[in-house]
């Protein structure tokens, strides 16, 4: 049974991908608690499957066998469009490229999420002022990405992903594709949203210094969780 | 929110999207114009009337009835009126000025037909002169036509030069009815026929009659063909409506060619629109799958790319619709010999705009099933 701290519980989930004629096995069997609050690190080499179990974390993907309870709810058996609606309101998401819409200004970026749900127009614009406020970017919610520097552009990701505040946040190398000082900048709002929002945080990356600004870290190789590290929360 | 994220990627390749506009607004305009056209071809079966049926001889049009017949048909039980008219095919001084010219009844034939509205003066002097002659009035205009000038047709059917005074200018009740004929007095033509000797001498080309019910046209039809058969000029009597049909079956391949070319048209810029925007979904896929991630639907991501085709259809749809109007203007003047009618219909509008919206819904069918189906984590491109 799933303690109630515990906000992520997998059990014996398997993934494996068609390639060609051949069936490359991705996860093996991995069963995993992520407790609410928790800033995890996911850390591996390349192929190891961290992405995969991420998505499938997400509801971006579906394992082949095993179940995923997020917050009580089995996502490994809704609907596609049960699963929309639950990413909807229940997941954020920060990618490594931003993935921000460039026809759209920051503000309306931001906005996206919220279009799905029943807020009024006003109530949104509220939301988005807060959210761009907290990641300190209110002043460039006129500026369309291409305006943007990357950290920059990284912190309006992650005020789209916090807007909505759902429960889980989801990070693919989030610092991937920024300087030191940007990466840095972006680890302290993903440790403050952890620590003073109460959000659990689900971050893959390669980078140790990144992961060490996790509360847990964990390794996966060849689809297989090597023993958890406590991470050295400074 | 989701308008301007619509409306801002219908237009993100500014040049792509002008030129397909361009595309299907060349489509809907060559659709308009091919279609007009092919309505011009029917406009004498538009605007003939239910109440008048034409006889003419049996065995074809080029052969005429006896002038004899005329009062044995207004005996027939049913016929109101009558009157006749002979296709004259003369020439105004060059052969490229072809238009319509009928030897009619004089007056009365004018009565048959109330949607020649001629002034009733100009009646009076038409029925007073022998060699008078009435015009259409964008005939008059074309010529530059005034009442009392002088004019002489060549003859080709019944050969030498007919000199006529224009002693009246009649114009369409309705924009259906045909301004560029010329209507002269067959008493004229036949006083020649009859001095020369010529065998169609009181023969005429057909009798027009009218006939107090409508709904009584066939019972008609059938009693005066049956009072000429075994005749020597038997008849075959039909609505004007079957009469003016029996001219545009002539040319039905032809009106068949220019249908299918018309589909054809609509069909290329279906598949250029199609592959505008399957090219400008697949250059976007990554953004459509982060759509997906955030929780967007098949719904809402379906109706963005339909709007997207929309917009660029409606765009070039109005734009074709609006060009039609001073293109068929411009090939008015080249052809209203051919086509005295030439006006685009409502019915027309109505398809093209049917033929932007089937091109918009074809161009986003595609690129709206791949959006739907692709796995997110396929198009986001980020697997293990």
């Amino acid at each position: 049974m799933m303690s109630a701290a515990a906000l992520v519980d997998i059990r014996h989930i398997s993934k494996s991908y068609r390639r060609g004629n051949q069936i490359i096995p991705v996860l093996e069997d991995l069963s995993l608690t992520i407790a609410e609050t928790e800033f995890l690190a996911l850390m591996g080499p390349s192929g190891s499957g961290k992405s995969t179990l991420l998505n499938l974390i997400a509801g971006l993907d579906r394992a082949d066998a095993g179940t995923i309870t997020v917050g009580g709810v089995e996502i490994s058996a809704l609907s596609e469009v049960d699963l929309a609606a639950w990413r909807a309101a229940h997941v954020g998401f920060i990618f490594q490229f931003y993935n921000l819409i460039p026809v759209l200004t920051a503000f309306e970026n931001v906005e996206l999420p919220l279009v799905l749900t029943d807020l009024s127009r006003r109530q949104r614009r509220e939301h988005v002022r807060t959210a761009l406020r907290l990641v300190n970017l209110e002043d460039r919610m006129d500026h369309t990405p291409r305006q943007l520097s990357g950290g920059q552009q990284q912190r309006v990701a992650i005020a789209r992903a916090l807007v909505s505040d759902p429960t889980l946040l989801v990070a693919d190398e989030p610092t991937g594709d920024l300087d030191r000082a940007s990466a840095e900048d972006v680890l302290v709002l993903m440790e403050q949203l952890s620590r003073e929002l109460g959000k659990t945080v689900i971050m893959v990356t390669h980078d140790p210094r990144a992961a060490r600004r996790a509360s847990v870290i964990k390794h996966l190789d060849k689809g297989v969780l090597a023993n958890d590290v406590e991470a050295a929360v400074p | 929110m989701m308008w301007k994220l619509l409306f801002r990627n219908a237009f993100r390749h500014t040049l792509r999207a002008l030129l397909t506009v361009f595309g299907v607004a060349v489509a809907v305009l060559a659709f308009g114009l091919l279609r007009t056209v092919v309505d011009a071809w029917y406009a004498g079966v538009s605007a003939a009337a239910a109440n008048r049926l034409v006889i003419r001889n049996a065995i074809s049009l080029t052969f005429f009835l006896p002038i004899a017949y005329m009062e044995k048909v207004r005996a027939v039980d049913g016929v109101a009126a009558i009157s006749h008219m002979t296709w004259f095919g003369g020439i105004y001084v060059d052969r490229k000025n072809f238009f319509a010219n009928f030897a009619v009844e004089g007056s009365p034939f004018f009565d048959l037909y109330p949607e020649f509205i001629l002034p009733e003066d100009q009646r009076d002097a038409f029925g007073r002169d022998r060699k008078g002659c009435v015009v259409g009035r964008a005939l008059a205009r074309r010529f530059g036509w005034k009442l009392g000038d002088s004019i002489s047709l060549e003859g080709t059917i019944f050969r030498g030069d007919w000199p006529m005074v224009v002693r009246g200018i009649y114009s369409g009740r309705d924009r259906n009815v045909d301004e560029n004929q010329l209507f002269f007095h067959w008493n004229y033509l036949n006083e020649r026929l009859r001095a020369a000797g010529q065998r169609r001498a009181n023969h005429v080309g057909i009798f027009i009659i009218e006939i107090a019910d409508p709904l009584s046209a066939a019972a008609v039809a059938g009693s005066i063909d049956a009072a000429f058969r075994n005749s020597l000029a038997e008849t075959l009597t039909e609505t004007e409506r079957a009469f003016q049909m029996g001219f545009v079956s002539m040319s039905e391949a032809i009106l068949m060619a220019i249908r299918l070319v018309s589909f054809l048209i609509i069909g290329i810029i279906m598949a250029v629109a199609a592959n505008t925007m399957i090219m400008s979904v697949r250059e976007r896929m990554h953004e459509f799958a982060v759509l997906k991630t955030l929780g967007f639907g098949a719904v809402r991501l379906g109706g963005l790319i339909l709007g997207e085709s929309a917009v660029i259809c409606a765009a070039g749809g109005a734009l074709g619709i609006v060009g039609t109007f001073p293109a068929l203007r411009i090939l008015a003047q080249y052809v209203s010999n051919v086509f005295p009618v030439l006006d685009i219909t409502t019915t027309t509008l109505v398809y093209d705009a049917l033929a932007a919206a089937a091109v918009a819904l074809v161009a986003a069918a595609f690129p709206i099933r791949r959006v739907v189906t692709v796995p997110i984590v396929e198009a986001l491109g980020r697997a293990g």
